[in-house]
């Protein structure tokens, strides 16, 4: 079966962000960049699901700059076996990227498509359902546990409460969860390797698709800050203010 | 302007969620319907139907949507959404599931997690976990929109809408519906309690977290905790209060043994008066908590639960 899976170039999740002082955006030149933590969890599953014998060949995709290969070569070196780079300068979103890759599924019909449910700087959580919603496929998204079985997947999601297992058909597309896996590092030889391995470069043009967002970014403000207060002394005067000061107990 | 939003429900009852879904509903303006789909779920209609500021309860009563798997919910919300301006649902997990494939059928945008409404087609909306909040505008004519609940406070009841049959059945022959594991608490739920007591990688191991019950119970608080303690192994995922984990925003947030990430932070900074105890009066935590108490939690909290 081949695994397809979609990678994103987002800002490294250790940096702290700073917005740009005409609030047009958040400032990103010469910020350390990084594969988005939720998209290396979607790698490590592919891989591990090859090393089961399950996938047989594993293909990486992302949709933005050029810059955005060194993210699919990371995914070369952690096991993907070919990439293929859908090269745009737009900003996109949710849609847009859905759409490319939806044209993608239908030309190269990988038998399961793993997707981070967000990426951490848009914190959308949307593509991969939209993705689903495109292709026609079932979807299993928030994924704690994926498990192939012939024909279909049973999914584990992470849910408010608790945990809910689906059964898909398969194709499918399944976005994944922090405690899915924890992803491994790459090895330095395999990190040389993925130098040669094939990536394709394509255009939205090329798939015929647009991936521009119909959703105008008006502003970007720093949140409003919390101020500090104050440190009390013992349990005694913690009680006292939080009865007679802050009224928050009785 | 007219606005379906999708009811949010556990365990045959109305969740708390809705209401405050409604709340930004009101705030676009227009009608507003709330659909209920669900099986057997006459009793959450009605009580859907009593919240204030709803026209219409629309009720999709049927098994293809038992659990509101996504294939069947979405395909019957495309089915209705032409009859509106907006489609709304809560910021949960249902709604995240759900409301993407919803837009994507309809070939529109969605936006996420909107925490305030500045017109029917201008929100805020966190992004960066948090770090930053973006003012987004929507060129679509239809707006397909997820709520996080803490951004607005919740309507009243007094209502009584009208409430009214939907016919359409979704056929879904690829998803199935198989287990559920959900935690089992007496406790109220992490994202409607008034007080939440939360626990983090000091409390050191997840029997340590029974200091933190004699409290709750007390102030009849949610337990939560950080990530560090939930990837430690301490206590499981659902209790996880951060960006990765559920939003909150209570009247009084008790943080054990958090140092405070940012991730943390993200989830609970909207809390109304926030204690940190901790050990490291370099914290973090200790930055956005208006008490802070240097000291060691395995002294503190015996002495805390004494004295409430």
């Amino acid at each position: 079966m081949k695994v397809f899976v979609a990678v994103k170039r987002v800002i490294d999740y250790n940096v702290k962000i700073r917005v740009k002082p005409d609030h047009s955006d958040v400032d990103l030149t010469s910020v350390k960049m990084a594969m988005n933590p939720f998209c290396e969890i979607a790698v490590e599953e592919a891989v591990r699901l090859k090393e089961k014998g399950v996938a047989t060949e594993i293909v990486a995709v992302t949709i933005g700059p050029k810059a955005a290969q060194e993210q699919l070569r990371t995914a070369l070196a952690l096991g993907a076996d070919r990439a293929i780079h859908v090269e745009t300068d737009e900003r996109v979103e949710s849609l847009g990227a859905a759409k490319a890759l939806a044209k993608l599924v239908e030309e190269e019909q990988p038998g399961l498509v793993i997707l981070g449910k967000q990426a951490i700087d848009t914190d959308n959580n949307q593509t991969g359902q939209m993705l689903a919603a495109l292709t026609g496929l079932p979807q299993g998204t928030f994924a704690s546990a994926v498990d192939v079985d012939g024909e279909k997947v049973q999914v584990t999601r992470e849910v408010d409460g608790g945990l809910q297992t689906v059964e898909l058909t398969l194709p499918a597309i399944v976005t994944t969860d922090l405690r899915l896996n924890e992803p491994r590092y790459a090895k330095l030889p395999d990190i040389m390797k993925a130098k040669k391995k094939p990536l394709d470069v394509k255009t939205p043009a090329d798939l015929g698709v647009s991936v521009g967002s119909r959703v105008k970014l008006v502003k970007v403000e720093p949140p409003a800050e919390r101020q500090g207060g104050v440190k009390v002394g013992s349990v005694d005067e913690l009680v006292d203010k939080l009865k007679n000061e802050a009224k928050v107990i009785s | 302007m007219s606005i379906l939003v999708l009811a949010e429900h556990h365990d045959g009852a109305l969740a708390g969620a809705t209401a405050h879904v409604v709340a930004a509903a009101q705030q676009i303006g227009g009608d507003i319907d709330v659909l209920v789909a669900g099986e057997n779920v006459a009793a959450i209609a009605e009580a859907a139907a009593k919240l204030d500021g709803v026209s219409k309860v629309r009720v999709a009563d049927n098994a293809a949507y038992a659990h509101l798997l996504a294939e069947p919910t979405a395909a019957l919300l495309a089915e209705l959404a032409g009859d509106y301006s907006h489609v709304l649902a809560a910021a949960s997990t249902t709604g995240k599931n759900v409301l993407p494939r919803v837009a994507a059928l309809k070939d529109v945008a969605q936006i996420s997690e909107i925490i305030a409404v500045e017109s029917p087609d201008t929100f805020k909306r966190p992004i960066y976990a948090g770090n930053a909040i973006a003012t987004v505008q929507s060129e679509d004519a239809l707006k397909v929109i997820t709520v996080r609940s803490t951004g607005f406070d919740a309507v009243a009841e007094g209502g009584s809408a009208a409430i009214e049959a939907v016919d359409f059945v979704a056929d879904n022959a690829q998803s199935t519906f198989l287990k559920e594991e959900l935690a089992q608490s007496d406790r109220p739920e992490l994202g409607a309690a008034k007080v939440v007591i939360s626990g983090g990688r000091g409390m050191g191991n997840g029997e340590n977290f029974k200091l933190l019950d004699g409290i709750a119970d007390k102030l009849g608080a949610a337990i939560g905790a950080s990530r560090a303690a939930v990837d430690a192994g301490f206590v499981p995922n659902d209790m996880q209060v951060g960006q990765t984990g559920k939003i909150v925003a209570p009247e009084l947030y008790i943080a054990v043994g958090i140092s405070g990430a940012i991730q943390h932070l993200a989830g609970m900074k909207d809390s109304k008066v926030i204690v940190a105890i901790n050990k490291d009066e370099e914290a973090p935590i200790f930055q956005v908590a208006d008490y802070g108490l240097v000291a060691d939690l395995f002294q503190a909290l015996p002495e805390l639960e004494q004295r409430l």
